[in-house]
């Protein structure tokens, strides 16, 4: 279908963003790699009044290392984000998840802030976001705040942004030696959002697990940190044969999954412990060679 | 209305479109060049692909206004004087399409996944075309034409 008519703005600094923004209307709406903003134009889902197209303002886009952690920029796209030499070196579980988001054609438009800002529960990143405890950087005209991932999504397409506000970029925390990542994602075909996706950080020193983060996609209207299996595989023997599995049985508690055509709940409860298995082996055994 | 200039297959063109004016009715509806298709409505099934500043795109989930400034190719554009693109010829060649409508996507994502891997495997073919889907072919005769392109383009481009 036609979209519904809107006023279209293209700042190209943000500071001329944030004034259009602000005197744009309630039903304004960023607009950034449009992925999955025009698709609900198109289905007529969605009717701003209003888009503002950061896409041309130069001081959202890239990765930068910033010593402790590293920044993505709002904009950076899904696959500027898979080659930046940055992020695979620093936060390699970024790469991994997306890389897995959507298809390459997708990925040159669709953008890392994009992604997190929708806040979609069946997105790759916000479950990679909280399990690595990433900050995300925003401004308004008044001014600048961060808001931690665990108090970034709200609900389902809800996120703690105010009307007016711009998520610049994110930082993502370096982890430091001994960690391994992985992220495991089930879909009926290729392109697909994720039925149930696992995104796992594990940290060992001679074959025991010493830290655990797991984040879950699609597991509830938010994406959820599973600290019942973080407390649990804490101390295990890691690999295939040790007590992961166990670990991973805690995957499912206090989810609240979704029943849609490809799975009902229980189904999704199954998945996530199983998926959280095969992520925590793998992530123990891909430990990169990090200094 | 909103003013673009963009260049389309080699051609600068100067517009005043409505901002809600999706990429592929500029191209179609506009310019008549009506080679890329319409298949879905829901960013799925890449029959709309088209090259934006070289890299693949699903031009049904681009407005118009936001390739001002940009370079677009589409299938008109990737022939060269009356000669195939090595892409099409091996279409062609192995029989890779049955109706055709998923050819222009098809051909616009197989010359960008060579670009980044020219000696493909069928795995990373099969990867690399994820956005575009076939109703017809079953795939393997398209993934055996984009790895004959791959070897022809190797060939002839040391
Ligand atoms: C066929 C298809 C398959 C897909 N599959 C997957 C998948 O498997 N996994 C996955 O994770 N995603 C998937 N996606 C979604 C894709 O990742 C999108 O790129 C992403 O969700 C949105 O990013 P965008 O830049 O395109 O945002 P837009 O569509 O431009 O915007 C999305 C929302 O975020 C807001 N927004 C965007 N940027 C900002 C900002 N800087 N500040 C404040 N608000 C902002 C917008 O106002 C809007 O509400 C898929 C999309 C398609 C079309
Ligand atoms: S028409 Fe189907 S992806 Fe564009
Ligand atoms: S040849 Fe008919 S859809 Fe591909």
């Amino acid at each position: 279908m036609i979209p519904a008519s809107f006023d279209y703005f293209r700042p190209s600094t943000l500071d001329e963003a944030l004034e259009v923004f602000a005197g744009a209307g309630e039903e304004a709406k960023v607009l950034a790699g449009g992925q999955s903003l025009l698709p609900l134009l198109r289905l007529r889902l969605a009717y701003p009044t209003a888009m503002v197209d950061v896409g041309r303002v130069a001081e959202l886009r890239g990765v930068a290392d910033r010593g402790d952690h590293v920044h993505i920029g709002a904009t950076t796209t899904h696959d500027e984000v898979v080659r930046s030499p940055i992020v695979r070196e620093h936060c390699p579980l970024v790469a991994l998840a997306t890389a897995t988001v959507a298809d390459p054609a997708v990925r040159h438009r669709g953008t890392f802030g994009g992604s997190l800002a929708h806040a979609d529960p069946a997105g790759d990143l916000p479950a990679v976001a909280l399990a690595l405890d990433m900050v995300f950087v925003v401004r308004s005209s008044t001014g600048d705040r961060t808001i931690p991932a665990a108090d970034f999504f709200l609900d389902y397409l809800e996120s703690a942004l105010q009307p007016g506000e711009i998520l610049t970029g994110v930082r993502v925390p370096k982890l430091g030696p001994g960690w391994g990542f992985h992220y495991e994602k089930f879909h009926r075909t290729a392109q697909a959002w994720a039925t149930v996706g696992v995104a796992a950080a594990v940290r060992q020193t001679n074959g025991t697990v010493e830290e655990v983060r797991v984040g879950l996609t699609n597991m509830g209207p938010t994406p959820v940190r599973a600290a019942g299996v973080e407390a649990a595989a804490r101390g295990v023997e890691a690999g295939r044969n040790g007590s992961l599995r166990q670990a991973a049985e805690q995957a499912a508690e206090g989810t609240d999954p979704p029943a849609d055509l490809h799975a009902q709940p229980d189904y999704r409860k199954h998945l996530a412990r199983v998926l959280t298995h095969r992520a925590l082996v793998s992530a123990s055994a891909h430990r990169s060679p990090q200094t | 209305m909103a003013r673009i200039s963009v260049e389309v297959d080699g051609i600068a063109y100067e517009d005043e479109v409505e901002p809600r004016l999706l990429l592929v009715h500029y191209l179609r509806d506009r310019l008549g060049k009506t080679g890329t298709p319409i298949g879905c409505d829901t960013t799925n099934c890449g029959a709309c692909t088209v090259l934006l500043d070289g890299r693949s795109v699903k031009s049904c989930s681009v407005l118009a206004v936001q390739v001002d400034g940009c370079d677009i190719t589409t299938i008109e554009g990737v022939s060269s004087d009356g000669v195939w693109h090595p892409v099409q010829k091996a279409f062609h060649e192995e029989h890779a399409l049955q109706c055709g409508y998923c050819t222009p996507g098809m051909v616009l994502a197989s010359i960008d996944l060579l670009k980044d891997d020219p000696d493909p495997s069928e795995e990373a073919v099969r990867q690399g075309l994820e956005g575009n889907l076939c109703r017809c072919t079953g795939y393997c005769n398209i993934v055996r034409a984009v790895r004959r392109a791959a070897q022809e383009m190797r060939v002839t481009t040391p």
